[in-house]
């Protein structure tokens, strides 16, 4: 504690920097959820279990065939993405000119059959993970430590982010996108093949959201049901943020991530309550979310 | 005249054939089998039938039939009905299983209508005894380790202050309830009490263990329901590096489970809990339990304190079937013979005390320390022997009435 740091900056340091960790992991899994909703209007609420897919890969990856967990996260990125091509095409394609109920009935079904084969290969036991030695302990940075792993967790947030910003908003492929999810038909006059921007963008989603899976087993460990148990969460951070926004999500995940993490700090008895209350604050004043348009 | 004389005789005969045959008596099992606490279900669920094979044939010439249900979410919505139906249409003699406060409750209202006993193998609420004369627990109340927990954090552990998060439902409410009143009976300042979200998911728990740690206590008892959130618990414990802080973590068994003890690591080392069972235990029903454990399943599934009282808790309806000669059909009789029933089980000498219907059993303070074989394990830093549930000792709220 303390030399020169009130005990007042020290919270709000302590705050800001588990609130950043959690929110990175927020946005790393809603991004897809909100680009592919935005742009196809299509309701994945089997998102979250690309995401647990991930999360059991790394782990099978790490403990079972003996890849670094490093490596293991962007691998398990390729490999989400890939497989979820194959789902894209053979059953979410069927159902793009579906009614929402269709696809929320196919993708939910999607979601529950994932918790069986889970549970059948892994079982029902939460599973942990045992990270390499330099991402456990923590850093003293003076007048105060912060857990190794977090901070990990901010900067391959950051560096998600950047990367996802400059693909997003300075090539052509970004470009695409962006034009489809304001406008689509017109996107398809001018000979931007949608269907397959589609693939490919519910490809990266999907495999961030794997990416995001592995990142977090070792914060809230992983069991078969994370398919839908996080759910809620993603879905509010893509409602808050605004459909198709990346910029709204990013801004949505900081603000449900920091906000929560205050919220349990300092009123630790209303506890979980402030996230759902921040988020119905925001809707109400903008129905369309952060950025979404209206 | 003569028609009735036939339709006289033909029911006699086929009573007497109902008997001759000896319908196996049904055994209504209601645990999680699904969901986030699957796991839980499981620990109970393979003490059941490691039970059941082992034993089946001393219940000659009688035998017993498990008819299993999910329990559903801890919230206790699926249990009261899958109950409902184990008694009209699956026509159980006898309940059992309950891993969760909420569906306890949820039932007890169900089985006093029914006259159906229902012996509770972990639901640890204190008052959850007092819902029904049908009701007998073979596990714990919550009050078991966390009333004299308090008293020993004050007394040998030098704890002046501490901090209490519990899971925000009955029996975190009921844990951390116990663990204030013995703690500040001896003289403990308690500093800080956090509620710390739903059972059914595990929250990041860092923000409310930065709290505790600006808070410095001298000790932080933690109730969560076992499982996953044990396994959070430990781990960011230990990235804060809360312990060189000089905070200790106590709490009740479901901190540490035994199954889930190997995977948290050096973080556990130092955690001290109080309760009735370790599968290090040193007792020759232990030994032989354990040993049969292994051999019947894979050698990564620990059996765990849940495990331990539900192979009382079969041992239990055993020992009633015998006694009754195989009726139980009077659901009085049957709490009536387990009242002051006792045993020599995985974790020792259990009574049930024939005034509350709980359990009476030794509580021993557990320190988690590196075995020579480099594995976790605990040592044994003293005994409490045959605690009763304080709660309903001392008449405290809903347990006095």
């Amino acid at each position: 504690m303390g030399i020169g740091v009130s005990p007042t900056a020290n919270i709000i340091i302590s705050i800001l920097f588990d609130g950043l960790a959690y929110a990175m992991f927020l946005f790393i899994v809603s991004v897809g959820l909100s680009v592919t909703l935005g742009l196809m209007g299509f309701v994945n609420l089997a998102h979250g279990a690309f995401a647990m897919a991930g999360g059991y890969f790394v782990l099978s990856a790490t403990r079972s065939w003996g890849v670094p967990f490093l490596l293991a996260l962007p691998v398990a990125f390729l490999v989400v993405g890939a497989v979820s091509i194959v789902f894209e095409r053979v059953l979410y394609s069927r159902l793009y000119k579906a009614t929402e109920l269709d696809q929320v009935l196919l993708t939910i079904g999607l979601a529950f059959i994932s918790i069986a084969s889970f549970t059948y290969l892994y079982g029902p036991i939460p599973q942990s993970i045992h990270l390499p030695d330099y991402l456990n302990g923590q850093i003293n940075i003076g007048f105060r430590t912060f857990p190794v792993y977090r901070a990990f967790m901010i900067v391959v947030g950051v560096i998600l982010i950047s990367g996802l910003w400059y693909g997003f908003e300075r090539t052509k492929i970004g470009a695409k996108i962006r034009a489809a999810v304001d406008n689509r038909r017109m996107a398809q006059s001018i000979g931007i093949n949608v269907d397959r921007l589609f693939t490919l963008t519910f490809a990266v989603g999907s495999g961030l959201a794997a990416l995001g899976g592995g990142l977090s087993i070792e914060l809230l460990g992983l069991t078969p049901s994370f398919a839908i148990i996080y759910l809620v969460f993603f879905l509010l951070v893509v409602a808050v943020g605004g459909l198709g926004s990346f910029k709204g999500t990013l801004v949505a995940a900081l603000v449900l991530g920091i906000f929560d993490t205050a919220g349990k700090y300092l009123y630790a008895d209303a506890g979980g309550f402030f996230i759902y209350a921040v988020a119905v604050l925001v809707l109400l004043v903008k129905p369309a979310g952060l950025y979404g348009r209206e | 005249m003569r028609v009735l004389i036939v339709i006289g005789a033909s029911v006699l005969a086929l009573a007497a054939y109902g008997v001759a045959s000896a319908d196996p008596i049904k055994v209504g099992v209601v645990l999680p089998y699904s969901g986030v606490n699957a796991d839980l279900g499981n620990q109970i669920d393979k003490a059941f039938d490691l039970y059941v094979k082992l034993h089946a044939k001393e219940l000659a010439p009688y035998q017993v039939e498990l008819v299993k249900r999910d329990e559903g979410p801890p919230s206790g919505a699926n249990a009261k009905t899958v109950v409902t139906e184990l008694i009209t249409n699956d026509k159980v003699k006898i309940l059992t299983g309950f891993v969760f406060s909420p569906a306890a409750i949820a039932v007890a209202p169900v089985v006093t209508q029914a006259k159906i006993p229902m012996v509770i193998a972990n639901a640890g609420t204190a008052w959850i005894t007092n819902l029904s004369p049908y009701i007998v627990r073979l596990s714990f109340s919550m009050w078991h380790p966390a009333y004299p927990m308090g008293t020993y954090a004050a007394e040998k552990l030098g704890c002046h202050t501490a901090a209490i998060g519990y899971t925000d439902f009955p029996p975190g409410k009921d844990s951390s309830e116990a663990f204030r009143t013995g703690f500040e009976k001896a003289g403990g300042k308690v500093v800080d009490s956090i509620p710390m979200g739903n059972p059914a998911q595990v929250p990041d728990f860092t923000p409310l263990f930065q709290r505790v740690k600006d808070e410095k206590p001298d000790c932080f008892y933690v109730f969560i329901p076992s499982g996953a959130h044990a396994a959070g618990v430990v781990k960011t414990y230990g990235e804060l590096g809360m312990r060189q802080a000089g905070v200790k973590l106590i709490g009740p068994l479901d901190v540490i489970p035994d199954n889930k003890l190997q995977d948290m690591g050096d973080a556990a080392l130092g955690t001290i809990v109080m309760g009735h069972y370790a599968s290090d235990l040193d007792n020759p029903a232990n030994k032989e339990f354990v040993k049969d454990w292994y051999e019947t399943y894979s050698a990564n599934t620990a059996p765990d304190f849940m495990s331990a009282a539900g192979w009382d808790t079969m041992a239990a309806i055993f020992a009633v079937i015998k006694k009754l000669d195989g009726n139980l059909d009077d659901g009085e009789k049957v709490v009536a013979a387990l009242k002051g029933w006792s045993f020599n089980g995985p974790r020792g000498l259990i009574r049930i005390d024939p005034n509350t219907r709980d359990v009476i059993e030794d509580e021993r303070a557990e320190e988690v320390i590196r075995k020579p074989d480099g594995k976790l394990g605990v040592k044994i830093l003293g005994v409490i022997p045959q605690v009763k549930d304080e709660c309903k000792e001392l008449k405290i709220g809903r347990c006095g009435s």
